[in-house]
């Protein structure tokens, strides 16, 4: 009797300091922001409890708000793809790779992240700029007469969300291609398959969920920054979390922000879900078992 | 009072094997149903040499082997003996060192793995897991530009053949660890394998599937006349399957021969302990007599007569084995007074220790001087219990003698 007693509360009891922290750090902040995007925002800039539907209105009011959510959705876009392509390389390099240096070079990946996002994501002025080293050799080598255009653009942009968002696409790929059965190869290959036809049909598949879960990782991460388009991009290249900020940080507008922000927090809530539903995740998962 | 032979069946050499030279003209049914290019005087499989290296590490030493056209061969050994590296050189999945592979009369040490025309069979069933049980068992097929219709007659046959037809549709996660297991044959044998590699197919396998499993491999490898490496640490495995046994160590083949042979007549004290329980005892070689049998002491009064296999001189320090299934006991009562002083081998002892296993009982017993012998005998009406006197009786057939080793 004592032991059902038990065993009935004990995974709770064990589960209750991460739920709490969960329901703290994510679910009442959350709530906080909901709450406030239904209040008023007084000319003096005094906020107002109130419960309205101004702020949504006001976003879609014309097409200057939902164009900067498209393109928002349409750079993150952009942004996955071209990390999947340049994570799937190296991660399918370090997962062939049989050199001792792999922890190492791992290691390599992670070091970014010991870095300052503000740092690295200034550096790339350093680099991409009028005066920055690309630019400096071209012209010192006589290749451009004058320095080539490239910062404050969509191009300096998707760099900076790149260099942000590859390790996590890489680490991902990574990660499920290790779980790939080594003997699922050796059978292909026994079979008839050419080392390439073996990684269309065994590796390629395998790897899916990982491409899915860093695809996925990068597009949310991606929809949500601020830095790089704030520091690399132009005039037009805001993304929808530069709005929040300026309302927020900049003009202390905190109910037209939080509108701004759960309308974010549905639209990419609402990807997640039918990416998880139709391309499944899941799905993929379960093939796996 | 009986011998048994151990609980493990044997199996007689296939008779369509082709032994050597043996004129090709008696086509057997068997033989008459594998592919046309098959038959001829060349083996199957021919390793001349093969040799591996890993780094300073020698896991394979130069080592010769033949397999014959429809026979199944075992590699037997512990873990890290060098069996696995052998089969997958052979697969193409590790460059061999030294030494030269032959299949049909081919060197293929050149040839890359997927133009080798082998089956595979591994541990982990290897499975697609993304795949349907016909795309598993189509897959071989579809790299062999074989037609819709052909490919789905053939799988269907394939499937029959491992008693699961009807399964196309499933996918792997849905069967049973021994139903995949079946299905990882269906795979192999579907493409017609030129040689089937089995790499411990069945130890993922719980006690009684592995047994169903392996008598359902013996049919099919027999049924298809298909040559077959098989590598394995289980010696009933390799027992009850092979027509010939290769136990290796250390990279380094200790003896090669059919079961009975390697069981019966080991080479050495290797062989001798790994097959099988086996009683060893220091022994010295007292008097080689007449009759083909020799004398050995174990210890003071306790003397053997054992047949004379090999060549033995007086003085000769030699391991005394006795297989723990070979040795008879009985109670004092029941054993033949006259006999026993006639007979060679007989001792009384005592059962200090005992395990009882339901078809057979393991006794520990202790002779004079210390003497302890594990003898396994079958329970015909009542197990003798700890603390009987008994007497044992070991034919000098059954009194094997190895070289000392240092």
């Amino acid at each position: 009797m004592n032991e059902n007693q038990h065993s009935s509360w004990r995974p709770w009891a064990l589960l209750a300091p991460s739920l709490g922290a969960v329901f703290l750090l994510l679910v009442v902040p959350v709530c906080f922001i909901v709450v406030y995007s239904f209040w008023l925002r007084a000319p003096s800039g005094a906020d107002i409890v109130a419960f309205q539907f101004g702020n949504y209105s006001k976003f879609f009011q014309d097409f200057f708000y939902p164009s900067i959510l498209l393109r928002t959705i349409r750079v993150s876009l952009e942004c996955v793809f071209l990390c999947l392509v340049m994570g799937y390389i190296p991660a399918y390099f370090f997962y062939r790779s049989k050199t001792r240096f792999k922890s190492l070079l791992m290691l390599l990946i992670m070091l970014p992240f010991w870095i300052s996002f503000i740092i690295r994501t200034l550096s790339w002025i350093n680099i991409l700029g009028d005066t920055g080293l690309i630019n400096y050799l071209l012209v010192s080598a006589g290749i451009l007469g004058e320095p080539l255009g490239m910062l404050y653009n969509e191009g300096a942009v998707l760099m900076g969300l790149i260099q942000y968002l590859l390790p996590f696409m890489i680490l991902n790929i990574y990660v499920s291609l290790e779980g790939i059965d080594q003997s699922l190869l050796e059978a292909a290959r026994s079979m008839g398959c050419t080392e390439w036809q073996a990684f269309r049909e065994v590796t390629l598949p395998l790897s899916l969920p990982g491409v899915s879960a860093g695809s996925l990782l990068v597009f949310v991460l991606s929809a949500g920054t601020y830095l790089p388009p704030m520091i690399l991009g132009g005039p037009g290249n805001e993304m929808i979390a530069n709005l929040i900020f300026k309302r927020v940080i900049g003009t202390l507008d905190w109910p037209f922000g939080s509108a701004i922000s759960v309308i974010l927090l549905l639209l990419v809530g609402t990807i997640v879900w039918t990416y998880n539903r139709y391309l499944g995740i899941n799905q993929v998962f379960k093939a796996m078992q | 009072m009986q011998n048994h032979s151990p609980d493990i069946q044997h199996r007689s050499p296939a008779p369509q094997v082709p032994q050597g030279s043996a004129p090709s003209g008696a086509v057997s049914e068997a033989a008459a149903s594998q592919p046309k290019d098959a038959v001829g005087q060349e083996p199957a499989v021919r390793l001349k040499g093969l040799m591996k290296r890993f780094g300073k590490t020698v896991a394979v030493q130069e080592t010769d082997l033949t397999i014959e056209t429809g026979e199944l061969v075992t590699l037997l050994g512990p873990s890290g003996c060098g069996k696995t590296t052998i089969l997958r050189m052979i697969a193409g999945l590790e460059t061999p060192t030294k030494g030269d592979i032959y299949i049909k009369g081919r060197r293929i040490n050149d040839t890359p793995i997927h133009k080798r025309n082998l089956g595979m069979i591994f541990q982990n069933y290897a499975l697609f897991p993304h795949k349907t049980i016909f795309e598993n068992v189509a897959f071989g097929l579809k790299y062999r530009n074989v037609s819709r219709e052909e490919t789905r007659e053939k799988v269907s046959q394939a499937l029959e053949m491992v008693r699961l037809p009807g399964v196309e549709k499933r996918s792997p996660s849905q069967l049973s660890g021994g139903q995949q297991q079946r299905i990882a044959l269906a795979r192999a044998i579907v493409i017609e394998p030129d040689v089937l590699l089995m790499d411990e197919p069945l130890s993922a396998l719980d006690e009684k599937l592995r047994e169903e499993m392996r008598m359902e491999i013996d049919n099919i490898q027999q049924q298809l006349n298909l040559t077959t490496l098989f590598v394995t640490h289980d010696q009933r495995e390799a027992l009850s399957m092979s027509n010939k046994i290769v136990v290796m160590k250390d990279g380094r083949k200790q003896q090669e021969g059919t079961p009975e042979d390697v069981y019966d007549y080991p080479d050495n004290y290797f062989v001798a302990d790994f097959l099988g329980h086996a009683n060893f005892f220091d022994a010295r070689v007292l008097e080689v007599l007449d009759n083909d049998q020799v004398r050995v002491r174990i210890a003071e009064g306790l003397e053997f007569t054992a047949d004379h296999v090999g060549r033995w001189r007086e003085g000769q320090d030699v391991h005394l084995v006795m297989r723990a299934q070979k040795i008879n006991v009985t109670s004092p009562d029941l054993a033949d007074e006259e006999l026993e002083s006639t007979e060679l081998n007989y001792y009384p002892g005592r059962i200090y220790d005992r395990s009882y296993m339901g078809g057979e009982t393991s006794y520990f017993v202790e002779l004079d001087h210390g003497v302890r012998l594990h003898i396994i005998s079958m329970v015909r009406r009542r197990p003798h219990r700890i603390g009987d006197e008994v007497v044992l009786h070991v034919p000098a057939r059954h009194c094997g003698l190895l070289p000392r080793e240092k």
